[in-house]
């Protein structure tokens, strides 16, 4: 019996349809062949994206001695955790660093959204008669730089933050694009009634932003803080331009310092821990990747858990109005 | 008078305003519009002074177009003018198109629960700094270690010195860009696709059209105007290079400068290693001054097409 396509293509349909309650936004993806294939495809790219990591812990679990006649292999002829070791003999420089990253992440990233959220409230409201010209100042700086030549200079030179803790916090306070997408949020998740029955009740504008605005505010504040969170964890390059002192040099420029050796790390553990006991050879390569372990593992055993709102962040606020 | 007098009133009026603005406003002045300023360095023989910045601004020669003839005198500005915008361009194309359809691919995927353990995976390397990136690749491409020297003595082929190769470097930066950038790159297009109405794919289902269809003909015209602000803001800031992608992962290695060095490690190299002051920042203005004429310029032009994509 010939079927009409109609029915065909409906009986075809029949099929599929029960699909559409399990998904939420997905009522027809791939099929059959194509949707393996999709699967491999893309499996095999996201499996791509972590594998350097996966390759370089297994680097650093590997014996140095391995190491110098195999090479960096998938799996080292012997395993051994004398890279953790040593590091941990060394370790003086390294918790400085960290405290360093910490303490430059936390503060900078506190200022940082203070500082942004004040700005983009205020020209978000219609109230504030200069609002347009702030919002160009912001503005303008996305579209024309300084240059780094004439920012080094007036680091150094104008506000003397040469081997300063705030050359590493500073020049990342304030991001106008942060500013653009803050007021958008602004503009849109406060609606400006709640703020006039607040301002018929007497309160000043200072307490309507704290007790009303920000509370509204908390996922785009959210957000920024999240982003600027990363951007002061990954920072080297302030470091490269500004910090010379040892005592002042945060993780990410730490493992700059020991790309080529780990004397770096050496010079202040000989001097701290003259007695302690020193591996009789250092494990320069293993312990070099154990480091970049150590200062990559915070980052990736956390990400998983603040993507989603990063995703989210990201769809946060456009920056037109 | 008056307007003197108005302009005070104004000013008390939104003192509490201005008052929030003042924090930001003070770091954009120092941070942003103070080395502005200190571009005019560009056509002065810059001499430190013991006052200070402006001092020593003020006290500097002017040379007028010197520091440009000298940087556009040699081949470097031509090299690194190259670089800097071909690299670019190949990001930006490449880029747009993988996470346009790394996008698509992760919103047809039946599993939901696959396609959120995809994207954490494609997602973990936007987290990482360049510095540890360099260190992933070095154990890829290290001369007497590294993967790709084992694996090419299995086949009985010669190592390579890959640090020392030009050659293959261009090839490699475009895949690390893009090893790092397509999951981040696609979170904003995905947003978009799981955004499009169902109803046009139901309408288009009943009609009959395939999948491939339905990508062509509902999926990439409604996420359209995206593509189009997101390549209009790439292509005004195509002056501006990826510092660590080009500093970090070639390791400062010279041989490797004829195919890394852009703008931007070209500056940093003039101010820190050669401290020639006035070529660096004459090269930096250069970048400055073409950037922002490239971006008033694809705004002008999307203005003309579709006014709503404009960005001002």
């Amino acid at each position: 019996m010939d079927i009409p396509p109609k029915a065909a293509e409906s009986a075809k349909l029949n099929k599929t349809l029960p699909l559409r309650k399990k998904k939420k936004y997905n009522p027809y993806g791939f099929s059959g062949k194509t949707s393996v294939m999709m699967h491999i495809l893309l499996g095999s790219f996201a499996f791509l994206c972590i594998f350097p990591f996966i390759y370089v812990i297994i680097i650093s679990l590997s014996s140095e001695q391995s190491l110098s006649m195999y090479g960096y292999r998938l799996i080292p002829e012997a395993w051994s955790l004398e890279a953790y070791q040593y590091l941990w003999q060394v370790r003086s420089q390294i918790f400085r660093a960290y405290g360093v990253t910490l303490f430059v992440t936390i503060v900078g990233t506190i200022i940082s959204v203070s500082v942004i959220a004040l700005y983009a409230y205020a020209i978000s409201r219609k109230q504030f008669l200069y609002r347009k010209q702030f919002t160009f100042i912001a503005f303008f700086t996305m579209l024309f730089s300084g240059g780094m030549v004439p920012f080094y200079i007036v680091m150094t030179q104008f506000l003397g933050l040469k081997n300063s803790i705030w050359a590493l916090i500073l020049p990342m306070t304030v991001n106008a694009f942060y500013i653009i997408i803050m007021r958008t949020f602004f503009q849109r998740s406060v609606p400006e009634a709640i703020l006039e029955s607040a301002r018929i009740d007497g309160a000043g504008e200072f307490r309507i932003f704290l007790t009303i605005v920000l509370p509204l505010a908390v996922p785009g504040i959210a957000t920024i803080a999240l982003f600027n969170t990363l951007a002061y964890w990954n920072d080297w390059f302030n470091a490269l331009l500004f910090i010379d002192n040892p005592s002042l040099v945060p993780l990410q420029s730490l493992l700059m310092r020991i790309e080529n050796n780990l004397d770096f790390i050496r010079q202040n553990a000989m001097l701290s821990s003259q007695n302690g006991s020193i591996l009789a050879s250092i494990p320069q390569d293993s312990a070099r990747m154990a480091m970049v372990v150590i200062a990559t593992l915070p980052i990736a055993l956390s990400y998983p858990f603040f993507q989603k709102y990063f995703v989210k962040g990201l769809t946060i606020g456009s920056v037109k109005e | 008078m008056q307007r003197l007098k108005k302009f005070g009133k104004n000013l008390y009026d939104n003192q509490i305003w201005l008052f929030m603005v003042l924090p930001g406003f003070v770091w954009l002045i120092v941070m942003k519009y103070i080395p502005m300023f200190g571009q005019v360095m560009a056509f002065k023989d810059f001499r430190f002074h013991p006052d200070g910045f402006f001092a020593s601004v003020y006290h500097s020669d002017w040379v007028g177009f010197e520091n440009f003839r000298f940087l556009f005198g040699t081949n470097d500005a031509y090299i690194i003018t190259r670089n800097t915008v071909l690299y670019n361009l190949v990001f930006i194309v490449l880029g747009l198109i993988l996470a346009v359809a790394v996008a698509i691919i992760l919103s047809e995927l039946t599993k939901q629960k696959l396609a959120k353990i995809y994207q954490t995976g494609m997602l973990f390397p936007h987290f990482l700094s360049w510095v540890v990136v360099s260190y992933f690749v070095f154990a890829f491409l290290s001369v007497d270690r590294g993967l790709f020297n084992s694996v090419l003595e299995m086949f009985n082929m010669d190592p390579v010195s890959w640090y020392n190769e030009p050659g293959y470097w261009p090839y490699f930066l475009v895949a690390i860009s893009q090893w790092k950038g397509v999951g981040f790159g696609s979170i904003v297009y995905l947003a978009a696709i799981v955004g499009i109405d169902r109803a046009y794919y139901e309408a288009a289902m009943i009609d009959g059209a395939s999948k491939w269809q339905q990508i062509w003909r509902i999926t990439i015209p409604m996420i359209m105007p995206l593509i189009i602000i997101l390549t209009i803001l790439n292509i005004g800031s195509i002056f501006s290079a990826d510092f660590g992608l080009f500093y970090q992962i070639p390791r400062d290695s010279g041989p490797l400068y004829p195919v890394t060095n852009v703008i931007d490690t070209y500056v940093y190299r003039g101010l820190m290693t050669m401290g020639d002051i006035g070529m660096s920042t004459a090269a930096g203005l250069y970048q400055a001054t073409v950037g922002f004429i490239l971006i008033l310029l694809t705004n002008y032009i999307v203005r003309k097409i579709d006014e709503d994509n404009a960005l001002f």
